[in-house]
């Protein structure tokens, strides 16, 4: 796999050329999808046409079954560009909002979930306890129970941001807390005998082996957790009638039937989980390589 | 409240705390472990029930155990249907065609080195990338009913097992390999009798983390819009009225569902890849 994937990054053509099949097959996708309704609604008025205007009208339809890569791409630019980034139509603005719920419950969610597995290394009663449960919770679709949580933090009078993160964190949480606790384990005996030699107190071999070995681990969960965050927090703007964020876009895009606003609402999640994940990978690789190479 | 209730309960809390270290402590047998988990399991589940009941929390807020229990007992048909048309409509066909098309693309382009490296960046990329937000194109494509569902569970699950199955065509050893060219065996020949034996507990794997996605596929994908049936319709709509013992229903079906359907699958791979390290050692 490690192999595969090292090849796989510096080989630009291959990707480059399943990228262009891609947008290939998009296009062609939208004309044969389209090309039924824009027969029927644009092209009844004019007989005698060609295909060359069926395909100009596929591709440039009002309301398309599928909208071609370059009209998301003008209905994305016009959003960024022709308002404000304060202006609820501006989509750089639902997605901050998205990521700021993301990032808030991300680092919630992180630190909880490290807190939770140190005690439960130092603790046998947690680890027989609770561990399990959290192990199972992973075959477990918990994304489902944020309707509640939306509920519960709603009765309590709070709103914005904190649901939304606390759905973002618990998700973030599990995946965090199971690496982490394999991690913390990972030293293996003859290391944790040396510390006991150096009459190290459990606290600096907490520090000094334990946490430091636990990085490799921690760090891909770390991945995990912001895409899993990044889709807690698009669910939770959903049923709260939510006016910002990206999944209230791709709500009011679907009830409105603005199929190129839920395509571009759909790319910008898709750029946001990529930038987030690539801000992670990048701090895994600052740190990693910082170990390598004292 | 009294302070006979405030007694009893701290009462209750130190036995819990006693038992539950107690049977952490037990050393070797196998079933310690599962006990002292499931205890925990019975003692949180008692402090939720007494706890919801001396402090009279609103239903609104978090309703008893028992009364999640009896919810589901009076709407067991609602619940049924429920079950019916997320789990064996769109998880079941979603997850198995998501699984065999990536599986089918990824033995296709086994031979196509260039594609391969081409696809599998942009496979593994997916994994970031919210694809359940596709649900409402879905929904204008297929309709409200189940289908709809499906394509996005198909979307979801596709990725997953398209990158399983080329990492795992590629774990069979170079000794094998060999061993089978000295043999004159031709291309499917090793594939069939070597590469994809070794790449099953990928393809294991990749069945387990699917059938998680799928369930959340499935269950997402119907609040954005659906027939008035299904487990996620049940959640978002009850919630809506504040029904919620039922939705705390509809919850546990859909976690039961997604236990059992691992379990399943671990069960398969104890079959399937018996003689793998990892499974072997388990």
């Amino acid at each position: 796999m490690t192999s595969l994937q090292r090849k796989s990054s510096v080989a630009f053509l291959p990707v480059a050329f399943v990228l262009l099949c891609i947008g290939l097959l998009w296009y062609a996708g939208a004309v044969g999808m389209n090309a039924q309704g824009v027969i029927e609604r644009v092209l009844a008025d004019q007989p005698g046409w060609t295909t060359q205007d069926l395909v100009s009208a596929t591709l440039n339809m009002e309301r398309p079954v599928l909208p071609a890569p370059h009209q998301v791409v003008m209905d994305l630019y016009s959003s960024l560009v022709d308002w404000p980034l304060d202006s609820p139509r501006n989509l750089l603005f639902h997605a901050a909002v998205t990521a700021q719920s993301t990032l808030v419950g991300f680092v919630l969610g992180t630190l909880l979930g490290v807190l939770l597995a140190a005690a439960i290394v130092h603790s046998r009663t947690l680890d027989r306890a609770l561990l399990p449960w959290i192990v199972a919770s992973q075959t477990v679709p918990v994304l489902a129970i944020a309707p509640i949580v939306l509920v519960i933090l709603g009765s309590l009078g709070l709103s914005g941001v904190a649901p939304k993160a606390a759905i973002a964190m618990y998700l973030c949480f599990f995946p965090v807390t199971v690496a982490m606790v394999q991690g913390l384990r990972s030293p293996q005996r003859i290391e944790t005998e040396l510390m006991h030699t150096y009459a190290a107190s459990r606290w600096q071999a907490f520090w000094m082996l334990r946490m430091p070995a636990a990085l490799p681990y921690l760090l891909p969960s770390l991945r995990v957790a912001i895409a899993a965050g990044l889709v807690g927090a698009m669910v939770a703007e959903l049923p709260t009638g939510a006016q910002a964020g990206l999944g209230a876009r791709l709500l009011t895009g679907s009830y409105y039937g603005n199929t190129v606003g839920i395509w571009s609402a759909l790319v910008l999640s898709a750029l946001l989980g990529l930038l987030l994940t690539g801000a992670v990978a990048l701090a895994e690789k600052l740190l990693l390589k910082k170990r390598h190479a004292p | 409240m009294s302070a006979m209730t405030l007694m009893g309960g701290l009462i209750a809390l130190l036995l819990a705390v006693w038992s539950v270290r107690r049977c952490a402590a037990i050393e070797g047998p196998r079933w310690a472990g599962p006990l002292t988990a499931g205890l925990f399991g019975a003692w949180v589940l008692f402090f939720w029930q007494a706890g919801v009941t001396v402090f009279e929390v609103p239903r609104v807020l978090l309703p008893a155990p028992w009364a999640i229990v009896q919810s589901m007992a009076d709407n067991l048909a609602t619940l049924g249907r429920d079950f019916v048309q997320t789990v064996l409509k769109a998880v079941v066909v979603g997850w198995i065609l998501g699984s065999a098309l990536g599986f089918a693309v990824g033995v296709a382009i086994d031979r196509a080195p260039f594609l391969q490296r081409g696809l599998l960046p942009v496979a593994s990329l997916t994994s970031t990338i919210p694809l359940v937000a596709v649900a409402p194109i879905m929904v204008m494509w297929f309709g409200f009913e189940w289908p709809s569902k499906a394509a996005v569970v198909v979307l979801m699950t596709f990725f997953p097992m398209l990158v399983a199955t080329l990492a795992g065509l590629q774990a069979a050893g170079k000794l094998e390999r060999e061993l089978m060219h000295s043999y004159a065996a031709s291309y499917w020949r090793t594939l069939l009798d070597v590469r994809l034996p070794c790449a099953v507990p990928f393809i294991v794997s990749a069945l387990k983390v699917n059938a998680t996605l799928a369930l959340i596929g499935a269950i997402v994908a119907e609040f954005f819009g659906s027939p008035t049936v299904g487990l996620g319709f049940r959640i978002s709509t009850e919630a809506a009225r504040m029904n919620m013992s039922l939705v705390w229903g509809a919850i546990v079906v859909a976690a039961v569902t997604g236990s059992v359907a691992y379990a399943l699958l671990v069960l398969l791979e104890r079959r399937w890849a018996f003689w793998h390290p990892s499974v072997r050692s388990s």
